[in-house]
């Protein structure tokens, strides 16, 4: 544990991710307190400039405050990134380590169904599920989460397959452990280093995702996000920059930091290029 | 990029067909070809069966009407070259041009204007039915006059026969056969200055000029391109770099209007849209509690502040609509409407008043707010501000997106709280206004009746008596007390008199003739 503090804090660039990151969820958790009305309120008239008096992004097409618009869109893109990663994470551990662990015609089946959802456009496919199933947080959600766990279970089948046959789980075997106690308490840890740094990839793509679902209309009406205001906005993009590019901005640096530190984690803990 | 090279391969194909005076005259025929854009494709060209601003933009080209209107809606001569009325307003004697062929060369007669007048618009033009009842029998006097005879006055009769309501089609291809099926609404045959040529799905319609046009000046261009281009960044994009010519009415979002009217390559016209006369509107279904209550409905109105709609959500292009009859029209009377000013401590009072107390979190009664599919427009962006408007005097207000389907089903089978849309009033209240209120008219499966379910026999009265006046004070009475009635009923949740814009390329002139505007056709336009 040390040694993976000391090298992800060695160098600069994930560092730096973290502080953004970190800045970012502290404006996404303080924007109630920090701003004293949600984000739909219109307070003035719309398209105004940033730095308009009390305006500090300027106001959108319809008279409301960007910068309120920007940390509570901070809430709905964290909020979908993370909880569509630990879902995708979740179902892809769970179908790729049974496959990895067990090989054989249960690892076949499951791979061809992995496969299903790998050359299906994906995209297209989030668009259909999400539209089937009315647009909504939730329904974003669950739409990513099924669109992105083929990568996960693919690389814990790897994983699973090259420590399966190693002689601590052998060793484990023959004490007489139970299959599942092997799969969680022996193997799993063991695979846990690529799962974090793909897992800390996969909440910076689920970001941009549910960005081009708000842009496209698709993500829930009531609630907005970083996408859905660059949605609304664009028909402005020629008379009111900062609509549009504020939020982009917002979703770029969010998902460099994201990438960031997944680099870190992937420097820190991959044993190869750990020296 | 995609966008020019298609219009130069269009122009390149067109040019083996160039006629030697234009070859003459210099120009090529990308200067001499139109380039409009749609918003979306229309699924027929069947003008009466779909009758929607993009249709009217299309067809209008293709199919025209006995008679023309002037700025102040005065009639004049078109197909008709010469009509009659008796004083007494129950006979119109009509004296069609004889030198008119529709475009496969069959000659335009009577019996194609009994055959519309009688059959076909009645059946399919929801405002023509209305207007035709009035009419007893349509007779064929010989190959060139139609006469009108009347059940009673109608005194609008006249106007509903505009370009955009009454659209002269074609006897010799639709008698007998079924007008929603006909495979000639694919390629439409009419008599005006275009023909149509080519409609590739998902690409363009294009027009070509009609050689055998009996305006001998007319068309001034050679043909017309209506390019389906789905967004308002593309349109605006399309119009700046000169790759349109035309942007009409819904095509740029009233965002950027500002942007528009400052180039100096543009004119933008704020009267093209004068005959529709558009007014921006919620309609509530009064079979649904509480949009039944007339108290519910003020206390709606006073809630939202229409001045901040017009001048923030629609960029100043309009004014704030007091009642049904828009202000610029005859028959407006502002002295006899009820009036609902912004004033949230009434809205609330009412509301007090019929029982609806704030509940838990200050909300005192939930519904859905049904949004037209104008791909983020000022519907969507009004809905949007009435939400928090309301939300301030506790009502609390879910958005439904649609798709254009789901809307027409949905408006037409009563299955919704509230809905958004702008409506026509045509230049008379019998023609536009009266089918959103008469009981006779709430239809199910209809779009654009009286899906609201007003019924009230003192103004079903009132538009007929209305209607069928013949001594101009009198109707002017009848109105006056109309405006009075449906303004204190709230009959309809009236929010801004619309004022479309219509933006053309310098390079051409004479596009708006009348108040009709693209309705009319663009067979005057010419090079500038």
């Amino acid at each position: 544990m040390k040694d993976f503090l000391r090298v992800f804090f060695s160098r600069p660039i994930p560092l730096v991710g973290l502080v953004i990151f970190a800045v970012i969820v502290a404006l996404a958790l303080l924007a109630p307190l920090l701003f004293g009305r949600g984000p739909f309120i219109i307070v003035g008239m719309p398209l105004l400039p940033p730095g308009a008096p009390g305006l500090l992004a300027g106001s959108d097409v319809l008279g409301r405050d960007m910068a309120v618009g920007l940390a509570y869109g901070a809430r709905i893109s964290l909020l979908v990134g993370i909880t569509s990663t630990l879902c995708a994470v979740g179902i892809g551990v769970l179908l790729g380590a049974v496959a990895g662990y067990y090989g054989g015609w249960l690892d076949d089946l499951l791979m061809r169904v992995t496969e299903f959802f790998q050359i299906i456009p994906s995209f297209v496919l989030l668009m259909v599920l999400v539209a089937f199933l009315q647009p909504s947080l939730s329904s974003t959600v669950i739409g990513i989460a099924l669109v992105t766990w083929p990568q996960v279970a693919r690389v814990v089948r790897g994983e699973f397959l090259s420590l399966r046959g190693r002689e601590f789980v052998q060793a484990a075997r023959t004490l007489g452990m139970r299959d599942a106690r092997i799969i969680f308490t022996q193997v799993l840890p063991n695979a846990l280093p690529p799962i974090i740094v793909v897992g800390s990839m996969m909440v910076g793509s689920a970001i941009l995702t549910e960005s081009a679902l708000s842009f496209l209309g698709l993500g829930d009406p009531n609630l907005l996000s970083w996408g859905s205001m660059i949605g609304g906005s664009r028909s402005a993009m020629w008379v009111a920059w900062w609509t549009t590019v504020l939020p982009g901005l917002a979703i770029m640096i969010t998902v460099l930091a994201l990438n960031f530190i997944g680099d870190g984690l992937n420097d820190a803990l991959n044993p190869r290029r750990r020296r | 990029m995609e966008f020019d090279r298609r219009a130069m391969l269009g122009a390149a194909a067109s040019l083996a067909a160039v006629p030697a005076w234009a070859q003459a005259s210099g120009t090529t025929a990308r200067q001499r070809t139109i380039s409009a854009m749609m918003t979306d494709e229309p699924a027929h060209l069947n003008y009466p069966l779909f009758n929607t601003r993009i249709m009217q933009e299309i067809c209008g080209n293709i199919q025209e009407s006995l008679l023309l209107f002037d700025w102040q809606f005065k009639p004049h001569p078109n197909l008709a070259r010469a009509f009659e009325m008796t004083p007494d307003g129950m006979r119109y004697t009509f004296h069609l041009r004889p030198d008119v062929r529709w475009h496969d060369g069959v000659p335009f007669t009577a019996r194609d204007v009994v055959f519309s007048c009688g059959t076909m618009l009645p059946q399919l033009n929801p405002r023509s039915r209305n207007a035709f009842s009035h009419v007893r029998t349509i007779t064929a006097v010989d190959r060139y006059t139609v006469r009108f005879d009347m059940k009673q006055p109608f005194n609008a009769f006249l106007l509903s026969l505009m370009a955009s309501s009454a659209p002269i089609m074609p006897a010799h291809i639709f008698e007998g056969t079924d007008f929603r099926t006909n495979p000639r609404n694919f390629s439409p045959v009419g008599t005006g200055p275009f023909r149509f040529n080519r409609w590739v799905r998902g690409q363009y319609i294009h027009l070509t000029r009609n050689p055998h046009y009996w305006r001998k000046d007319q068309p001034g261009m050679d043909g017309i391109y209506y390019r389906v281009c789905p967004t308002s960044e593309q349109r605006l994009v399309a119009m700046e770099s000169g790759a349109a010519d035309f942007a009409m009415a819904d095509d740029i979002d009233t965002v950027v209007n500002s942007r528009m009217m400052a180039n100096p390559n543009v004119i933008g016209r704020a009267d093209a849209f004068n005959g529709t006369g558009e007014i921006t509107v919620m309609e509530m279904n009064h079979r649904r509690w509480p949009f039944g209550d007339r108290r519910f409905r003020a206390a709606f109105m006073h809630a939202i502040d229409r001045n901040f709609l017009v001048k923030a959500i629609n960029f100043g292009l309009g004014k704030v609509a007091t009642g049904p009859i828009p202000s610029n029209l005859p028959y407006y009377d502002e002295k006899a409407l009820v009036k609902y000013p912004f004033d949230q401590a009434r809205a609330r009072a009412l509301l007090d008043e019929m029982g609806l107390k704030p509940g838990r979190g200050g909300i005192r009664h939930r519904f859905a707010i049904m949004m037209i599919p104008d791909g983020g427009g000022h519907w969507t962006r009004g809905c949007h501000y009435v939400k928090q408007a309301l939300s301030e005097v506790g009502l609390d207000v879910t958005l439904e997106s649609t798709d254009w389907p789901t809307f027409s089903r949905r408006s037409g089978n009563w299955d919704f709280d509230v809905d958004c849309n702008s409506y026509g009033q045509y230049g008379d209240p019998a023609i536009g206004t009266a089918r959103f209120f008469l009981s006779s008219n709430i239809r199910k499966g209809v779009p654009q009746t009286n899906i609201q379910g007003y019924n009230n026999p003192e103004v079903d009265a009132l538009f007929h008596k209305a209607a069928v006046a013949v001594d101009p004070a009198e109707i002017q009475k009848h109105y006056s007390r109309l405006q009075h009635v449906l303004t204190r009923d709230v009959a309809m949740c009236w929010l801004f008199e619309r004022q479309p814009m219509f933006f053309y390329n310098k390079r051409l002139k004479d596009v708006i003739m009348g108040p009709n505007g693209p309705a009319d056709g663009f067979g005057s336009v010419k090079l500038a």
